[in-house]
């Protein structure tokens, strides 16, 4: 589909009001803006997926019976909960990351990991220590009396953990989960302090060669509340799908 | 039985219902009731669930609003949009399945507020005339309890004390012992017996067959949105005419 | 013994099964401190680490964090002040929008819900951007110009998310509560604002209080995003120090001072709403 006209009408659009929209109708800030936004989904996509996963296996270690192992999960919550992620990401990516580097020629370091490596690992620890709970408190809020019902139906252990307790738990946790992930996507954006360049940052580059922040700041603002707004109507409906019509938990 | 055991017909009736109905959505709820209630008289609505039952006594202090036909409390037609509905409700007091007392005031208070705050009386008076309710549904020294201290069938006492507050002439009992242990049922029948037989218009929804049998003056039977059968008591439990109320009695009692 | 008639004891008997014991529940949350004092020993350890690698003829570790402390400290001072004003702001107007969540007039209540959704969905990031870039630096009032500082700025756009998580709260605690309360009050002839503010409202306020508490927490671990605006806090300050002391050692031992800085304001909130949701939830 050719799509000149369109970008031929922002072109007229600066000409005739001075809202100067370059994303559209400049083929190279077009290239690099619509980039920065699939780095964004991509980072986003990516660290939601690991984020429920790091929680499903923290919520399954809590309830080890090793002390220790249960202790080492509570306190990485309780320490990813209680401290700004922006400084989790800086202590990754500068502190840590100093020493994951190595000297190469001329005394010049280079790192191992990327940014957007840091960027994932570290959102996704972060969301992850939440989604611990969340899972942890579906878990917990599955009546102990089905899970005794499923025994005395012949279920072991594990199956009734697997086919009982966790389809269950699960539709607990759907809200609380569905609203940390909403939370993921909005904190994604702190990665723009180490020049991952996703939206925010390859916005900042295009306002600071064109001098149009309003412009670019009200796109942003429009874009990122309709991913956002996408998010929520997909979690919305999904969690619709999943409900068990009478349950009330 | 309200006193003399018989209920003065020759006026007009304080609560005069024709042909209502209501429909929440799709579903209709009241498919044509009516019924009369004079002055003094005790009337019981009983009937299998959903039929309409609980509807009908929030259609008449307009916590429901009709869709089609006429209430008439007191004169005041209930249907006609610039009634007052604060008027209304002062003559009308209601008492729920789930005593609705307000958790975060004692139970004085609860019976206080409304007098206070919407009768604006003083509040001297209104503390005296708390205090008598109270110890009228027996619960002296409870004044200073809230609600999440007191028992099941204790807090529906003081739910009745502050529907008295306000001094109605008619008091509407939806279910009020449904979600009561069998113990505390009786202390809340007897407060409502009472109330009867000191002359108030009553109009109770029960599932109580020996409470109505003894307290009211007319029975009604509902189903699916309908008035099915009608009677003094006395007729209606021994000679039930219409089958369904027949299969009703015979699985209630 | 005689022969013939079985022992009671060698009676075949069923004995009782026991499952095998459940796993120890393990605690809500950890014990008190521990968790303090494990971000302190790794702090600590950071330093001894770090003092190992210092060359030789360079200051010592603690006593170069020991310099650096009062201006950090000054830094995260601000962050704190940052919070309590956007949290006071937030709260001042989330609450009147939360309310208008649930007016009787369509138009308020589409407009409300509106502005609820735009500023819950908008990354904070980008709305501090927004409210840096856009706001003006100085305005008139009554004749006077009043400037408006980097800080206060920042502070107005974090303000934004918590009005619209504030609101929010508001309107599911008014949800929550039980719609018989709503018509024992209509019963007894209360008006709409009348059982709003009178029996409504009162009950809400516990409801919210461990939620509001928490999204306080929320927005003070927020605080840091301020420094990428170029607010002047602890962040920024840090990064300062360490480029102006440029020794890579110092990298470790002073970004976890930070974070243990965080921790231990943050942590004691987050214990004390957990104890008042646990409280609440008995009623």
């Amino acid at each position: 589909m050719d799509f000149t006209p369109l970008w031929d009408w922002f072109r007229w659009l600066h000409g005739a009001t001075g809202i100067k929209l370059t994303i559209f109708y400049d083929s190279f800030d077009r290239w690099r803006f619509f980039n920065g936004f699939l780095t964004s989904v991509r980072l986003q996509a990516i660290c939601l997926v690991l984020s429920v996963a790091v929680g499903v296996v923290g919520a399954w270690l809590q309830g080890a019976r090793a002390r220790p192992l249960r202790w080492a999960v509570q306190g990485y919550i309780q320490i990813f909960r209680n401290t700004p992620p922006l400084v989790q990401l800086y202590f990754f990516y500068f502190a840590l990351g100093y020493y994951l580097s190595v000297e190469g020629e001329a005394g010049l370091r280079t790192a191992l990991i990327g940014n957007f490596t840091w960027a994932v690992i570290c959102l996704s620890l972060y969301a992850g220590a939440f989604n611990v709970e969340i899972f942890r408190a579906g878990i917990e809020a599955v009546p102990k009396e089905t899970v005794e019902a499923a025994e005395a139906l012949g279920y072991s252990r594990l199956r009734a953990y697997v086919f009982i307790v966790l389809p269950l738990a699960f539709r607990i946790s759907l809200p609380a989960l569905n609203n940390n992930l909403v939370n993921l996507v909005k904190t994604t954006t702190i990665s723009y302090a180490i020049a991952v360049p996703e939206m925010l940052y390859v916005a900042n580059q295009i306002w600071s060669d064109e001098v149009n922040v309003p412009e670019m700041m009200n796109v942003l603002l429009v874009i990122y509340v309709s991913l956002v707004g996408v998010v929520v109507y997909a979690m919305n409906k999904w969690e619709r799908a999943l409900r068990v019509p009478g349950y009330v938990s | 039985m309200s006193p003399a055991g018989h209920v003065l017909r020759t006026q007009a009736p304080l609560i005069h219902i024709a042909d209502v109905h209501k429909s929440f959505g799709k579903t209709e709820v009241l498919k044509g009731v009516s019924l009369d209630v004079a002055k003094g008289e005790v009337i019981c609505v009983i009937g299998p669930s959903g039929s309409g039952k609980s509807t009908l006594l929030r259609c008449i202090n307009a916590l429901v609003p009709i869709d089609r036909g006429s209430i008439v409390v007191d004169g005041q037609e209930v249907n006609d949009p610039r009634l007052d509905k604060l008027k209304l409700r002062r003559k009308v007091g209601m008492v729920f399945q789930q005593y609705n007392l307000f958790p975060h005031k004692t139970a004085l208070q609860n019976v206080m507020m409304a007098p206070v705050h919407v009768l604006k009386q003083d509040a001297k008076e209104v503390e005296a005339r708390a205090r008598r309710l109270i110890a009228k549904v027996r619960l002296e020294g409870k004044e200073e309890f809230y609600p999440g201290e007191l028992s099941g069938g204790q807090q529906q006492r003081v739910a009745i004390a502050r529907s008295l507050a306000m001094n109605p002439e008619i008091m509407l009992f939806d279910e009020v012992t449904a979600a009561l242990d069998p113990e505390t049922v009786k202390e809340v029948l007897v407060t409502i017996r009472e109330l009867a037989e000191e002359g108030m218009t009553c109009a109770i929804v029960t599932h109580e067959m020996g409470f109505a049998r003894e307290v009211a003056d007319h029975i009604y039977f509902t189903d699916r949105g309908v008035i099915v059968e009608h009677g003094a008591p006395k007729e209606f439990f021994t000679g039930a005419k219409d089958p369904r109320t027949r299969q009703f009695l015979s699985q209630i009692l | 013994m005689r022969r013939g008639v079985p022992n009671r004891a060698e009676l075949p008997v069923l004995l009782p099964f026991r499952l095998a014991a459940p796993a120890e529940r393990p605690p809500a949350f950890a014990p008190s401190l521990s968790w303090g004092l494990a971000l302190a020993a790794v702090f600590a350890l950071s330093v001894g680490a770090a003092e190992a690698q210092s060359g030789a003829g360079q200051p010592a570790i603690l006593a170069t964090i020991w310099k650096w402390a009062p201006l950090l400290a000054q830094g995260f001072a601000l962050n704190i002040a940052i919070s309590f004003l956007a949290m006071a702001i937030g709260t001042a107007l989330g609450a009147p929008l939360g309310l208008c969540q649930i007016s009787l007039l369509p138009p308020v209540r589409a407009g409300s819900w509106f502005v609820t959704q735009f500023f819950r969905n908008s990354p904070w990031l980008v709305l501090l951007f927004y409210c840096m870039l856009l706001l003006p630096f100085e305005v008139s009032v009554a004749g006077h110009i009043v400037p408006i500082p980097g800080w206060l700025k920042s502070t107005i756009g974090l303000s934004l998310p918590v009005m619209a998580n504030v609101s929010e709260l508001v309107r599911g605690a008014v949800r929550s509560i039980p719609y018989g309360q709503w018509e024992a009050a209509d019963a007894l002839a209360f008006s709409r604002r009348q059982i709003l503010w009178m029996i409504i409202l009162p009950q809400c306020v516990k409801r919210m209080t461990p939620p509001w508490m928490n999204l306080y927490a929320i927005l003070t671990v927020a605080t840091p995003l301020t420094s990428v605006v170029g607010v002047s806090e602890a962040m920024t300050l840090t990064r300062d120090a360490l480029a102006s002391e440029a020794r890579s050692e110092l990298l470790v031992p002073m970004y976890s001072l930070l974070l243990v800085a965080f921790f231990v304001y943050c942590y004691p909130i987050s214990r004390a709403t957990a104890a008042l949701e646990k409280r609440f939830a008995v009623k």
